[in-house]
C-alpha cells in the first residue's frame, strides 16, 4: 500500500482510504454493535453475496475482458472451489451424519479443528477457514491447469463450449458415486465452517466478523488482480485480448501467458466457489450448472467488459435488485395495490428483459472499458455498499495509469 | 452377439430415437453457425418452449389444431428472436451477439419459469406416435420407430432445398462469405431469418418427438439436449448438415448405450468429452471445412 500511496496525489488517496475505513467501521457495526432490524436482516445478505459476487465477476473479467478469451467455466472452478473448502472444514465428529451413506467419508480432518487445537475453537474457525480457502483456489488452479492444456489452443467460440463442457463433466464427476467417500456422491454437504462461525475472541470479548469476513478476503482477491492487470503480465494479456497475432508477433509467449490467465482467474473462482460455499452454508454439485456462468457473464457485461469497478458496481447492482429491491415484484403487491401479474417469478422476467436491453443497446455496460475516476466518485451520491466498494479498486487503478 | 444385442437393443433404438431428435435440433444450430458464426445459445431454449407451448395448447385445443400451433409460434418466437436480439448487433464483435444469445436463453428460461410457476407441465399423450408397438421382441413408443424415418425424410427435403432452390443457393453463398454476398445483391437479411425459420421448424417437430418420450416439461429442459445438439453439430463439422445429423446419431446412441453400461451420471459428460476430443483432434468435425486463418 506505501508504493500506491506514494504516487498517488495525497487527497484522493486519504478520501479513498477514509472511505474504505468508513465502510469497514459499518461493516463492523452492523456485524456487533446494530440490532437485527429487518433492514438489517435484509442488507448484510446482499452485502455479502454482493462482495462474493464481485470477485467472481472481477476474476471472469480478468478471463473474458483483460484476456479476451471466452470461457464459460467458471461455475465449474467455483464448484471445485466450495467442494474444497467444504470438505476441508466439515469437523470430524460431524463426519458420520454429513456422509452417512459412505461410512463417515475417507477424509477425516478438518482444517479448522487442526488450527483450533493450537488457536483454540474460534481462532481455529476463523484463521483455519482461511487456509481452507486459499487450498480452495489452489485445487481450482491446478485443475485449472490441467484443463487448460488442450482447452487454450481453442479460439473464441470453440473455447466458450469447451470449457462449457468441462464445467459439465467436472459436475459429473463431482457427482460420481465411487468418489462419495470424499464428494459425498449426489448428496449435499452441510456443517462445515460458515460465515456465522467467524468469531474471534479478544480479552474476553467475542468479536463477530461474519459481514466484515468476506469483504476482507474479496478485497485482498481484487487487489491482487488489479495488480496484476497493471503490471508487465496485465499488458500482455490485453495485447493478446487485442490482436493475438500482432502480440506474438511482438514477442509473447501466447499460450503461456493465456495460461497464466486462466489459472489465476480460476484461482479466484475457487476462492469466490469457496466464500459462496460459505454463505450458503449446504452446497450440492447439481446447483452449480452453466446458468450460474450465465450469470456472472451477464454482471460483468452490465458492469462492462474491461472494468474491473464496473464489475463491483454490477455485482452489487444485481445481487441488490434480485436479492432485495426487486422482491416486491414476486409478492402480487405494489403500493399497496395487489397487481395479479406480480407473481413468483415475475422479477425475473423483468431482471432479463432489463439485461436483454442493457446487452444490446448499451453494450458498454455500465464503466465500459473505463475505471472509476475520483472525480466520478466526489460528485456523485455515496451509497454505502457499492459506490464505498468500487473506491478502493480505483485508488488502485491509478497507480497503472501514472 | 444375441445376449449383448438383447440387453442393448433397448438402449440403441432409444439411442436412434433421441439421436434423431438431436439431430433435428442440431441442424438449426449448425445452421445458424454456418451463415452468422454464432453459437445460438437460445436454440435449445427455444426448444423447451416449442414443449410449453404444446402443453398449453392442448389444454383447450384439439390435436389437430394445436400442432400447427405449436411449429407456427415456435417459427415465429425464432423470427422474433433473431430481429430483436442479433439483427441490432449484426456489426458488432462475435462476442456481443454470443452474449445476447445467453441473454435471450436466460429470458426465455425465466419466463418459462413465470408462466408455469415453475411446476413441471405434463407433456400431452400425442394419438399414435405415443402408441406402444413391440420391435424384436422389445416394446417400444411409435416415436422410436418415426423418428430416424421422419428425421432423414427432413434432411433430405432440406438438403434438396439448399441445392436446388434459389434461396438454398444464397444461403450457402452467405455462409461462404458473407460482406461478398452481400455485394453480389443478396437479401442478407431474409437469409438470415429463413435460417432462423428453418431452424425453429425443425426444433419444433424435435421437440414434438423429444417430450412424447419425457413425462414433463420444466423451463431448463431445453438446456441439456440444446448443449449436446451443439455438440453433435460440432462433431460432425459445424456448417454441414449431413455431419450434424450423423453427429447427432451417434452421441445419441452412444449416450443410451452408456446409460444402460449403468453409468447414467456419466451419459452427459461422456458428450462434452467427446466433444474436447473432436475438437483437438480435427476442430473441423466430420465434415468441416477447413477455414484458414488470414491475417
Amino acid at each position: 500500500m506505501t508504493k500506491i500511496e506514494q504516487k498517488k496525489s495525497k487527497k484522493g488517496t486519504w478520501i479513498a482510504l477514509c472511505c474504505i475505513a468508513a465502510l469497514y467501521v459499518l461493516l463492523f457495526l452492523i456485524d456487533n454493535v446494530f440490532p437485527s432490524t429487518s433492514f438489517i436482516v435484509m442488507l448484510t445478505p446482499v452485502l455479502k453475496k454482493g462482495a462474493i459476487y464481485s470477485l467472481l465477476c472481477v476474476s471472469m473479467n480478468l478471463l473474458n475482458g483483460f484476456t479476451g478469451l471466452f470461457s464459460l467455466g467458471q461455475a465449474g472452478f467455483m464448484l471445485i472451489g466450495a467442494y474444497t473448502y467444504a470438505i476441508f472444514t466439515i469437523p470430524v465428529a460431524e463426519h458420520m451424519s454429513v456422509y452417512q451413506y459412505f461410512d463417515g467419508g475417507a477424509i477425516q480432518f478438518s482444517i479448522p479443528e487442526a488450527i483450533g487445537s493450537i488457536l483454540g475453537p474460534t481462532g481455529g474457525a476463523f484463521f483455519g477457514s482461511i487456509i481452507a480457502i486459499i487450498l480452495a483456489g489452489c485445487v481450482a488452479a491446478v485443475f485449472a491447469a490441467l484443463i487448460g492444456i488442450p482447452v487454450l489452443r481453442l479460439k473464441s467460440d470453440y473455447l466458450a463450449i469447451a470449457t462449457l463442457g468441462f464445467v459439465e463433466i467436472i459436475r459429473a464427476v463431482f457427482q460420481w458415486n465411487s468418489l462419495g467417500v470424499i464428494t459425498n456422491g449426489s448428496n449435499q454437504l452441510r456443517k462445515y465452517t460458515a460465515f456465522s462461525d467467524m468469531k474471534l475472541t479478544i480479552g474476553g470479548a467475542t468479536l463477530k466478523f461474519g459481514t466484515i469476513f468476506p469483504f476482507l478476503i474479496v478485497m485482498l482477491c481484487i487487489i491482487v488482480i488489479v495488480l496484476l492487470i497493471n503490471s508487465s503480465y496485465g499488458r500482455a494479456f490485453k495485447a493478446i485480448r487485442d490482436d493475438e497475432v500482432a502480440a506474438e508477433a511482438m514477442g509473447i509467449s501466447l499460450f503461456k501467458h493465456k495460461m497464466l490467465s486462466f489459472v489465476i482467474s480460476c484461482f479466484f473462482a475457487g476462492v469466490g466457489g469457496a466464500l459462496l460455499a460459505m454463505f450458503q452454508t449446504t452446497i450440492k454439485a447439481q446447483s452449480f450448472t452453466s446458468a450460474m456462468t450465465y450469470e456472472i457473464l451477464l454482471m460483468v457485461v452490465i458492469g462492462g467488459i474491461g472494468s474491473v469497478s464496473g464489475s463491483c458496481i454490477a455485482a452489487f447492482l444485481y445481487i441488490a435488485c434480485s436479492e432485495w429491491w426487486l422482491r416486491f415484484l414476486d409478492s402480487g403487491k405494489f403500493l399497496g395495490l395487489s397487481v395479479p401479474f406480480f407473481r413468483d417469478g415475475f422479477r425475473k422476467v423483468v431482471f432479463s428483459v432489463v439485461i436483454m436491453i442493457i446487452v444490446l443497446f448499451f453494450s458498454r455496460g455500465i464503466m465500459g472499458d473505463r475505471e472509476l475516476s475520483f472525480s466520478g466518485i466526489a460528485g456523485g451520491v455515496k451509497k454505502l455498499s457499492g459506490r464505498l466498494k468500487k473506491k478502493d479498486i480505483e485508488e488502485k487503478e491509478d497507480t497503472g495509469n501514472e | 452377439m444375441s445376449g449383448f444385442l438383447n440387453a442393448y437393443l433397448p438402449h440403441i433404438l432409444t439411442g436412434i430415437s433421441v439421436g434423431g431428435q438431436y439431430a433435428l435440433i442440431a441442424i438449426g444450430y449448425t445452421m445458424v453457425y454456418g451463415i452468422l458464426r454464432l453459437i445460438n445459445f437460445a436454440h435449445g431454449d427455444v426448444f423447451m418452449v416449442a414443449g410449453l407451448v404444446m402443453v398449453y395448447a392442448t389444454a383447450s385445443m384439439p390435436m389437430y389444431i394445436s400442432i400447427p400451433l405449436v411449429i407456427i409460434a415456435t417459427v415465429l418466437l425464432g423470427f422474433v428472436i433473431e430481429r430483436v436480439a442479433y439483427k441490432p448487433l449484426r456489426s458488432a464483435p462475435r462476442m456481443s451477439v454470443m452474449i445476447s444469445a445467453i441473454g435471450v436463453s436466460y429470458l426465455l428460461q425465466n419466463c418459462a419459469l413465470y408462466f408455469t410457476g415453475g411446476l413441471p407441465q405434463t407433456y400431452p399423450v400425442i394419438p399414435f406416435i405415443s402408441d406402444s408397438v413391440t420391435v424384436f421382441g422389445q416394446t417400444t413408443k411409435m416415436v422410436t420407430l418415426i423418428t430416424p424415418v421422419l428425421t432423414l425424410l427432413l434432411v433430405v427435403i432440406l438438403s434438396l432445398l439448399i441445392k436446388y432452390t434459389k434461396m438454398g443457393m444464397a444461403m450457402r453463398a452467405v455462409s461462404k462469405d458473407f460482406e461478398t454476398s452481400q455485394l453480389m445483391g443478396i437479401k442478407i437479411n431474409s437469409v438470415i431469418s429463413f435460417t432462423f425459420i428453418i431452424g425453429c421448424f425443425l426444433a419444433a417437430v424435435g421437440s414434438l418427438l423429444y417430450f412424447t418420450n419425457y413425462q414433463s416439461v420444466i423451463p431448463t429442459s431445453g438446456a441439456m439436449p440444446g448443449l449436446k445438439a451443439f455438440v453433435a453439430a460440432v462433431f460432425g463439422g459445424i456448417g454441414s448438415i449431413p455431419g450434424a445429423v450423423i453427429g447427432a446419431f451417434i452421441i445419441g446412441i452412444c449416450e443410451n448405450l452408456i446409460k444402460g453400461a449403468g453409468w447414467t451420471t456419466f451419459s452427459d459428460a461422456f458428450t462434452f468429452v467427446l466433444l474436447i476430443v473432436i475438437l483437438l483432434a480435427k476442430p473441423t468435425g466430420i465434415f468441416g471445412e477447413k477455414a484458414t486463418d488470414k491475417v
